[in-house]
């Protein structure tokens, strides 16, 4: 069959192409955009300039990225939100399905929980993070409870516990929003397969493993997903909780040294090649992820 | 298929090439240096400055109306710096910003943002006759100035004089000279519980808190040394060490917190010290009975020998200016001696203009409380204005925080490992 011209610019389908369009134009000017022009300013010798200014911007290879795998500081960023994921991502998943699944059995002041988890999640870091500070600093109330066994230099000044804290913070703060994906999953988990379970003998938490567990693997895997990503672009917390990433850089992440060193500081360049470790990084966690965490949809 | 991917990869272009164009220049250097019409100012938003800003917006728009200003706050961002940064780069600064650190010009400078104010033929003696020697420390490296030397915060101990009184200690003649006077006062206050810490400096780690631990000590010890001069870092010295040596007690002692602070300890009474300009006597009133004294020294050097860091603001012209003539104009206008005085009655802020105490002699003798501060204010000390300084400051900042706060390594061999580093970034320059 001969295809008209329309055909020919738009495909089989115009009328999806139309409706793609304006979605394709979005991701060119906010996503496809900068990503490429980071990795540009990542191999040149890149600064902000007025327009107008002459300013040489020379290719300079892998320059910065040799700077940047060469500067310990930035190394130990890398390493802090490892150590921020590896503790945030599974105790985000363990807890928000837990409580969700709580949350989901018929029980006494079921709004009120709800919305208790949520509110952290929709309040302003700024304004939480201070009762955190209240609450984990050498004599807030979490060390009152402790007393002695109160650890010295406290949390969030403690290059060991500097971290975790910021990581335990990050997953109270945004329980609620993966809480709410659960919730929304646990509606199309058949009653029926409940009810067998059941039939065969199965006590609540046999129910839970067998037959929640499973029934919810696609949203385990947004979880994770959602979270690894997140976690990765940690900022805000670190900042505001430690002073900009204190003691000694143990809580600084690779966005916060992006920030210091691309904005700061003025080196864009290498704040971008930075950037895109980052993204090379969180792509290949990802990729591992899926292959563990949703293996049984594929 | 191969059609839509062509297509795609045209929006993809077209927005590369939308973006990456960087529009109209910064038009004839010269001609523009001439030009009179409206221009545009930004000031801090600090309620007196604010007041002060208007008030010299109006007087100057009474008697131009074809040249009227055009005046606001600096928009609200992470830092003004910051804002400052991205609007050069966007091309929409406004010709005047009352609020430039002096920290920041070298990268503006970089940038293309800034107007050498020597490029007017007054521009040079006009900043020299109204700082004095002082305005040799705001030239940049290529020998010309791209800030107008305009106000300073010498910053100083401030004590509270309840505090001391309850732990015992001399309220108008403190033991704050020597840095063993300093540990002994500051141990007998928090002894006494008088207040939980001797002072609380910011121990974060942003590239600006040694501005206000640090250096004003090390400008005090040395007799006003940078810390770069002459294209070599110079904090590695004994004297940095001392300085060094000093806080790390502190920090050691639990007489400074390596907690971050939210609200002001000094106010709270938390501490009963802090290291602060005259900007924050407003904030003070009512709430905290002070004294004031000069940062100590290792010998405890006299009164009249001390230096300290000028915490200083400035003025400097944006090369996205059109009218650049007016707002030379303006620039000469807002700090003259009638404007000046206005502005230190208006905010306590010491115009950084050669014998303060003298020319404002009046406002000294109804305010004595901020003539201290006049006397400081003759004997700062500026941060280097060199290529890379944001670096240079974070790079210190990193080996202070670990040696001197939190005691993972000797301060000293901190200091000697962000000198070799400085020394690297400022011969990038």
């Amino acid at each position: 069959m001969r295809r008209g011209p329309l055909t020919r610019v738009l495909g089989e389908h115009p009328v999806g192409t139309a409706f793609v369009t304006p979605y394709v134009v979005f991701l060119a000017a906010v996503f496809a955009y900068p990503l490429g022009f980071a990795v540009y300013m990542s191999f040149h010798d890149y600064f902000f300039a007025a327009p107008g200014a002459i300013v040489d911007r020379p290719f300079v290879g892998f320059d910065n990225y040799v700077t940047v795998l060469t500067d310990p500081a930035i190394r130990r960023a890398f390493g802090n939100v490892l150590i921020f994921l590896v503790i945030n991502v599974p105790l985000t998943v363990v807890l928000s399905l837990g409580l969700a699944n709580a949350l989901n059995a018929a029980i006494r002041w079921r709004t009120f929980f709800r919305v208790s988890y949520y509110v952290p999640y929709v309040t302003a870091s700024v304004a939480v993070v201070g009762v955190w500070l209240f609450l984990f600093n050498s004599n807030g109330l979490v060390n009152s409870v402790l007393g002695p066994l109160a650890p010295d230099p406290s949390w969030l000044v403690n290059s060991r516990l500097a971290m975790p804290t910021v990581a335990i913070y990050v997953t109270w703060k945004q329980l609620g929003f993966f809480i709410l994906l659960y919730l929304a999953a646990l509606q199309n988990v058949s009653k029926d397969l409940y009810e067998a379970a059941s039939m065969d003998g199965a006590g609540r938490w046999k129910s839970f493993l067998n037959v929640t567990v499973p029934g919810v693997r696609p949203a385990t895997t947004l979880v994770v997903l959602v979270a690894t990503v997140t976690g990765a672009n940690l900022f805000t917390e670190p900042y505001l909780l430690t002073g900009g990433g204190g003691p000694d850089g143990a809580s600084a992440s690779p966005v916060l040294i992006m920030y210091q060193r691309g904005i700061e500081q003025g080196h864009p360049d290498v704040g971008s090649a930075i950037g895109v470790l980052l993204v090379i990084g969180v792509l290949l966690l990802a990729l591992i992820e899926r292959k563990f965490v949703g293996r049984e949809e594929d | 298929m191969k059609l839509q991917a062509g297509l795609l990869a045209v929006v993809l272009a077209g927005s590369l090439v939308a973006c990456g164009d960087s529009g109209g220049g910064a038009g004839d250097a010269d001609a523009a240096a001439k030009a009179r019409g409206p221009i545009s100012i930004w000031y801090s938003n600090n309620a007196e400055e604010v007041a002060w800003g208007k008030q010299m917006v109006t007087a100057w728009n009474a008697g131009h109306a074809d040249q009227k200003i055009t005046a606001q706050e600096i928009p609200t961002g992470k830092s003004s710096e910051e804002v400052i940064g991205a609007a050069i780069t966007a091309g929409n600064a406004p010709c005047l910003i009352f609020n430039t650190s002096p920290a920041s010009v070298s990268q503006f400078q970089k940038q293309g943002g800034l107007v050498p104010l020597d490029s007017f033929s007054d521009g040079k003696s006009y900043i020299e006759d109204r700082s004095g020697d002082v305005a040799q420390q705001y030239k940049s490296a290529d020998g010309k100035y791209y800030q107008l030397p305009w106000k300073s915060n010498p910053v100083m101990i401030f004590y509270n004089k309840k505090a001391f009184a309850k732990a015992g200690i001399d309220t108008t003649n403190p033991p704050l000279k020597t840095y063993d006077e300093f540990l002994a006062t500051s141990r007998k206050v928090v002894a006494s519980k008088a207040a939980k810490f001797a002072i609380y400096p910011a121990p974060s780690n942003e590239f600006f808190q040694s501005w206000f631990d640090f250096y004003p000590l090390y400008a005090a010890e040395t007799g006003g040394k940078q810390l770069v001069a002459d294209g070599k870092s110079t904090f590695a010295s004994d004297e940095g060490k001392k300085v060094a040596g000093f806080w790390r007690t502190m920090y050691a002692d639990k007489l400074a917190s390596q907690e971050k602070y939210t609200g002001d300890a000094f106010v709270d009474g938390t501490a009963a010290m802090a290291v602060v300009g005259p900007w924050a006597i407003a904030t003070y009133k009512g709430k905290v009975d002070w004294g004031v004294v000069p940062v100590p020294t290792s010998s405890g050097k006299p009164a009249n020998e001390i230096h300290t860091f000028s915490d200083a603001k400035n003025v400097a012209m944006y090369s996205a200016c059109k009218n650049r003539g007016t707002a030379w104009d303006v620039l000469k206008f807002a700090t003259s001696q009638d404007q000046d005085g206005k502005f230190l009655a208006a905010t306590g802020q010491m115009p950084l203009r050669k014998d303060v105490a003298t020319t404002y002699a009046d406002y000294f003798a109804k305010n004595p409380d901020y003539k201290v501060f006049a006397d400081q204010a003759s004997r700062t000390v500026e941060v280097p204005n060199v290529p890379n300084s944001i670096t240079i400051w974070q790079t210190f900042r990193d080996a202070y925080s670990k040696s001197v706060i939190f005691g993972q390594q000797d301060p000293g061999e901190a200091l000697d490992g962000a000198a070799q580093k400085v020394d690297q970034l400022v011969k990038q320059s």
